[in-house]
C-alpha cells in the first residue's frame, strides 16, 4: 500500500541552522493497517508525515502508494490519495466559509473542480447524516461559518473532510494534542470508529503513549530521525507503557551509547 | 448639491467595478495587489486606442478586459511560479504597465472627444447624458456583480475563496494554489480594466497617470462598504462593496462642496483608509483601556 524506501531529509543544508530530520527511513504499510507513531519532540515524526504528504521534497529515497511512485508529485496532487488532519484545529478548515462549503471542497478532493454550482442539494442530506454521527450537534449547522466552532468540533469536521473522498491513506499529526482531555478522547473515539468502519490505512502521530498502545494494530517509535521500534499485532497488544519505555531505552541506548534519554 | 446626485451615483457605480476587483484580491485572496494602478489605465488606454481606431465600444471594453486579465496573469506568475512576494510582484507589473500604456496610446493622453463611446451607444435611453451614464453604470455593475456571484459560487470559485482563507487546507484538498491565485488575479484585474475603460470613456479621455491612487480608492470603497453594510454572505459582500463605492463618491462630493481643494483628495482618501485599516487595533486598545479603567 504505502512504500517508503530509504528517505532522508535535512532542513537548511549547509547553513548554521542545518537540521537532519530523517535518516534513511524505510516503512511499508499493508492495506488497512492502522499505525500509531510516537517519539519525543524533534524525533522526525511530522517530517515523515509531511514527506509522505509532499509538503516538501525529500533529499533521497522514494515514496509510492499502491505501486505508483509519488516522490515527485506536488502536494496537491498527492491529496487525491491522502487525507490529512493537522495538530492545529485552524489548519484543516477554512474559517470564514460555511461547514457545508468546507465539506463540498473535501468531497471533490480526488477530482478537478469545475464550473458547476459548488453547493449541491443532493449532498446536503449526506452531510447532515455524517455530521449527526459525530454527536457534536453540527447536523443543523451546515450554514454556520466554521470559525464559530470549537477546536474539538473543528478537528472532528476536519476528520470527516479528510475521509470524505475515500483516501487511500489517512495521516493524523497529533490531531488531538491541542484539545482538552475530554474533547481529545471524544475526537479519538470518532477517529477509531471511522478508521475501523472504512478500513482506512492510517498513520497517526500521538504524544500519548496510552493512546498509541490502545489504538491501531501497529506501533512505531521514532528517535533522531530514525524508526527505532516497530511492533505489530499480537506483540503490540500485550505491550504496556513500561515495556515501551524499556524498549526505547534499550534501542536508543545502543543507538547512541548512552541511556540518559527521556521521552517527552 | 442635489444636481450632483445622479453624476455622483453613476461615478460610484462605474468605480464600484474597480472596487469589486480590489475586493477579490484584498479580501478573497488576501493579497494587496498593486497591479490595479497599472491595469486601470491599461483598460482606459486599450479602449481609447481601439475607439480611435474605429472599433465599436463593446469590443473595446471587451479587449480592455482581456488586457487587464493578461496583466493579472503576469503578476500571478511572478508571485506563484517565481515566488516574488505578492506586493512586489504587483508593483513590478504596475511599473511595467506604465511603459506598456504609453506604447498603446503612443502618447500620455488620448482624447475621446466627439468619438462614439459606450455612452453614445446607450444614448437611446435618454437625451440627458447624466441619465445615460447612470444607465451604463447600473447595467455594467449589475451584470458584472452577478457574474462574480455566480463564479465564486461554483466549484472553481469556491476553491479560490478557500485559497485566500487557508492555502494549506485547500492544498490538502487537492487544489493547486498557484492556479487559484493566478485565476483570482486574472479576474480581479479584468474587472479593474473594465472599470478603467468605462471611466475613461465617461471622462472623455485616457491618461497614463489616471491609475495613481486607484488601489486606495478601491480599498476605501471595500472598507466603507464592509463597515456600513456588513459581510454576512458573499452576495452581501459584493453588494457592500458596490454601496461602499457609492458612499465614497458621496463623501468626496460633500468634502469638495465644503471647500476642500481637489488637490488634497488623495491625501484625504489615504488618511481615511489608514484610519479604517487601523480600526481593529484602535478598538482593541480602547476596550483594553476601558477595562483597565474599571
Ligand atoms: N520546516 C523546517 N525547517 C527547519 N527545520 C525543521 C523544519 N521542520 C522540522 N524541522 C526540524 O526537524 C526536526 C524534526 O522535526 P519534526 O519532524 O517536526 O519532529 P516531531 O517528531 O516533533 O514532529 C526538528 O529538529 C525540527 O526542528
Ligand atoms: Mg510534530
Amino acid at each position: 500500500m504505502l512504500d517508503i524506501s530509504h528517505i532522508s531529509k535535512t532542513f537548511n543544508p549547509g547553513m548554521i541552522t542545518e537540521k537532519v530530520a530523517l535518516i534513511d527511513v524505510s516503512l511499508h504499510l499493508a492495506p488497512g493497517e492502522f499505525v500509531t507513531v510516537i517519539g519525543g519532540n524533534g524525533a522526525g515524526k511530522s517530517t515523515l508525515m509531511n514527506s509522505i504528504a509532499g509538503t516538501f521534497p525529500v533529499d533521497k529515497g522514494t515514496i509510492s502508494i499502491d505501486d505508483e511512485d509519488i516522490t515527485d508529485w506536488p502536494e496537491h496532487r498527492r491529496a487525491k490519495y491522502i487525507g490529512r488532519v493537522f495538530q492545529d484545529p485552524m489548519m484543516g478548515t477554512a474559517a470564514n466559509m460555511m461547514i457545508e462549503e468546507n465539506l463540498e471542497i473535501a468531497s471533490r478532493r480526488n477530482r478537478r473542480p469545475n464550473l458547476s454550482w459548488s453547493s449541491k442539494k443532493e449532498d446536503k442530506e449526506k452531510f447532515q447524516s455524517m455530521l449527526a454521527s459525530l454527536h457534536l450537534g453540527l447536523e443543523d449547522r451546515l450554514e454556520s461559518k466554521v470559525g464559530l466552532l470549537s477546536g474539538g468540533q473543528r478537528q472532528a469536521l476536519t476528520l470527516l473532510m479528510a475521509t470524505l473522498a475515500d483516501p487511500k491513506l489517512l495521516l493524523l499529526d497529533e490531531h488531538t494534542a491541542a484539545l482538552d482531555p475530554k474533547t481529545a478522547a471524544q475526537v479519538l473515539k470518532i477517529t477509531t470508529s471511522i478508521v475501523a468502519e472504512r478500513h482506512l490505512t492510517t498513520l497517526m502521530i500521538t504524544h500519548n503513549m496510552r493512546d498509541a498502545l490502545a489504538c491501531g494494530n501497529r506501533l512505531i517509535m521514532m528517535y533522531g530521525g530514525k524508526i527505532l521500534i516497530d511492533v505489530k499485532d499480537r506483540e503490540k497488544k500485550k505491550l504496556t507503557v513500561k515495556d515501551l519505555l524499556l524498549m526505547f531505552e534499550k534501542a536508543a541506548g545502543s543507538e547512541l551509547g548512552d541511556d540518559s534519554l527521556l521521552l517527552s | 448639491m442635489l444636481e450632483l446626485a445622479i453624476p455622483t451615483l453613476s461615478q460610484g457605480l462605474l468605480w464600484s467595478i474597480l472596487a469589486i476587483g480590489v475586493y477579490i484580491t484584498f479580501r478573497v485572496l488576501d493579497i494587496a495587489d498593486l497591479t490595479v494602478e497599472g491595469s486601470f489605465p491599461l483598460g482606459a488606454a486599450t479602449a481609447a486606442k481601439l475607439l480611435t481606431e474605429g472599433y465599436d465600444p463593446i469590443t473595446s471594453v471587451f479587449v480592455a478586459c482581456l488586457a487587464g486579465m493578461a496583466a493579472g496573469i503576469v503578476t500571478g506568475i511572478l508571485t506563484t511560479k517565481l515566488k516574488i512576494p505578492a506586493l512586489l510582484a504587483g508593483i513590478l507589473t504596475m511599473i511595467a504597465l506604465y511603459s506598456v500604456n504609453l506604447r498603446i496610446m503612443g502618447k500620455a493622453n488620448l482624447s475621446l472627444l466627439r468619438m462614439d463611446t459606450i455612452f453614445t451607444l446607450a444614448g437611446f435611453i435618454s437625451d440627458d447624458p447624466q441619465n445615460v451614464a447612470l444607465f451604463v453604470g447600473i447595467v455594467s455593475t449589475a451584470v458584472l456583480a452577478l457574474l462574480c456571484y455566480w463564479f465564486f459560487g461554483t466549484e472553481i470559485g469556491s476553491a479560490i475563496r478557500a485559497t485566500g482563507a487557508n492555502p494549506r487546507m485547500i492544498r490538502a484538498n487537492g487544489i493547486n494554489t498557484d492556479n487559484t491565485i493566478i485565476l483570482g488575479l486574472l479576474i480581479s484585474n479584468g474587472l479593474v480594466s473594465i472599470s478603467g475603460a468605462l471611466i475613461g470613456q465617461a471622462n472623455g479621455f485616457a491618461d497614463v497617470g489616471m491609475g495613481v491612487g486607484t488601489i486606495v480608492i478601491g480599498l476605501a470603497s471595500v472598507i466603507i462598504g464592509e463597515v456600513l453594510f456588513g459581510t454576512r454572505t458573499f452576495w452581501r459582500c459584493l453588494l457592500s462593496v458596490v454601496l461602499g463605492s457609492i458612499v465614497y463618491r458621496v463623501v468626496i462630493a460633500i468634502v469638495l462642496a465644503l471647500g476642500m481643494p481637489p488637490n488634497d483628495l488623495k491625501l484625504f482618501t489615504a488618511i481615511l483608509v489608514a484610519l479604517a485599516l487601523s480600526m481593529p487595533l484602535i478598538q482593541a486598545k480602547f476596550k483594553a483601556m476601558r477595562k483597565a479603567g474599571e
